[in-house]
């Protein structure tokens, strides 16, 4: 009998703490169990830096700059699911925490007015860094987002129920203990 | 309790005279979501959780009197899915970041998340700019987290007689204000102790110097669900604080 094709599954974190990528890794040996029926693409687990077409894409962390922007749309156009894991990618969780502040008063903030910086320190303005963006947004007011896996983060058990559902070809369903918000 | 009923997805709910819908299914031990509903408190309407269909025609199961024959539908796609959007727009009304919020664990807004399988908040987030009012020495307020159920509101000018609570503005300008000509808790009297501070089902009336004592995996609504709580939403329970 053939055995079934691996999927191919890329991951990346945005505006997030790769908190999420941890509790993915905190499946511990059901990792082994998981590389039986998929394999890595683009993720820090493999540092391949450009999605090749995938099954799943799962995104950690929110939009908060031009790059995230920029890989996020690279991974929508690449994969066939997209999911949203952790509380930053489905609601912008804690980075949002500035959508308050004007974005001006915070840079200033940091690099001007706070101490601890040498002096003279200015506003970063190298080409080479992406732009930050006026607000920190979910990822599904950029893309269209398929699943959404919410936790800070999810728990590792959350984690393996989720995928494997998926993998499956079920709708992942959580329940109760395993869906958090926190 | 008279031997009257009316049905509720296929089940017969006995009712006594004067009971809402809501009230009677509580009592049976059904379990209906809500928010704005307190046993204590005549019901209010607002939040719209407990919509059910009556007799076809969707109407808040807290304030509809029950009535013999009625045709209750409550556990059906159709009005789960109603409410799961109710929830999301209160979600993305307020700043509901729930790793930083001492009420996560006891909340009815998460736990009632948690139950309908809310996994996204899905329309855009508002991101409101709600400064939150530390002023009082024992209780904090977080204006990011109301929800407008009035249940301080109701309590403060009902059992307390201090009203300290009041809304202000229309449609989604309306927010929770203090009765204080400086707008701050701390220039009214409202006490730790008062009813006021014990019935909030989000967390925007949080008591100081308690935050995070109870261990994620013992709060409230870690171990069941909040239908699975269903004899404290009793017309006759003994009702707990919001805060254990």
């Amino acid at each position: 009998m053939n055995t079934p094709r691996k999927l191919k599954v890329a991951t990346t974190s945005l505006a997030g703490c790769f908190g999420c990528h941890m509790s993915l890794l905190d499946i511990d040996e059901r990792i082994l169990d998981l590389l039986q029926l998929v394999e890595f693409d683009r993720s820090p687990i493999t540092d391949i830096k450009h999605c090749s077409a995938c099954d799943i894409g799962i995104i950690e962390g929110g939009v908060c700059n031009a790059e995230n922007v920029h890989v996020l749309r690279e991974f929508r156009a690449n994969c066939k699911i997209l999911v949203a894991m952790g509380a930053c990618a489905v609601n912008g969780g804690l980075p949002a925490q500035r959508n308050h502040l004007q974005l001006h008063e915070i840079l200033t903030a940091v690099y001007a007015t706070e101490g601890g910086l040498a002096s003279g320190v200015q506003i970063p303005n190298d080409p080479e860094l992406p732009l930050p963006l006026n607000q920190v947004h979910p990822i599904h007011e950029v893309v269209k987002v398929d699943y959404f896996l919410p936790g800070c983060p999810p728990s590792a058990d959350a984690i393996w129920k989720f995928l494997t559902d998926l993998i499956a070809g079920r709708t992942p369903h959580l329940g109760h203990g395993l869906i958090h918000y926190d | 309790m008279s031997d009257q009923t009316f049905t509720l997805d296929d089940q017969e709910i006995p009712f006594a005279p004067g009971q809402s819908v809501m009230q009677a299914a509580l009592d049976a031990g059904v379990f209906v979501p809500h928010l704005c509903y307190h046993p204590e408190f005549r019901p209010h309407g607002s939040c719209k959780l407990c919509t059910v269909k009556i007799n076809g025609r969707p109407a808040t199961s807290c304030t509809t009197p029950a009535a013999a024959g009625l045709n209750v539908e409550s556990n059906t796609p159709e009005i789960l899915d109603k409410r799961r959007t109710l929830l999301q727009m209160l979600l993305v009304e307020g700043n509901h970041f729930c790793p930083s919020c001492e009420k996560s664990g006891h909340c009815k807004l998460q736990a009632l998340g948690y139950e309908l399988g809310v996994m996204t908040p899905h329309f855009n987030l508002i991101y409101p700019d709600r400064p939150v009012d530390a002023s009082h020495p024992d209780v904090l307020l977080d204006f990011n987290r109301c929800i407008l159920c009035e249940l301080c509101i109701r309590a403060s000018a009902e059992v307390d007689k201090k009203n300290v609570f009041s809304l202000s503005g229309r449609g989604i300008t309306k927010h929770l204000i203090v009765n204080a000509e400086s707008g701050r808790l701390a220039d009214t009297d409202f006490a730790l102790t008062d009813k006021a501070a014990q019935v909030c089902p989000v967390g925007v009336i949080l008591p100081k110097k308690q935050g995070f004592s109870i261990p994620i995996g013992r709060r409230r609504y870690d171990a069941a669900s909040m239908s699975a709580h269903v004899d404290e939403f009793k017309p006759t329970a003994k009702v707990q604080e919001e805060r254990p």
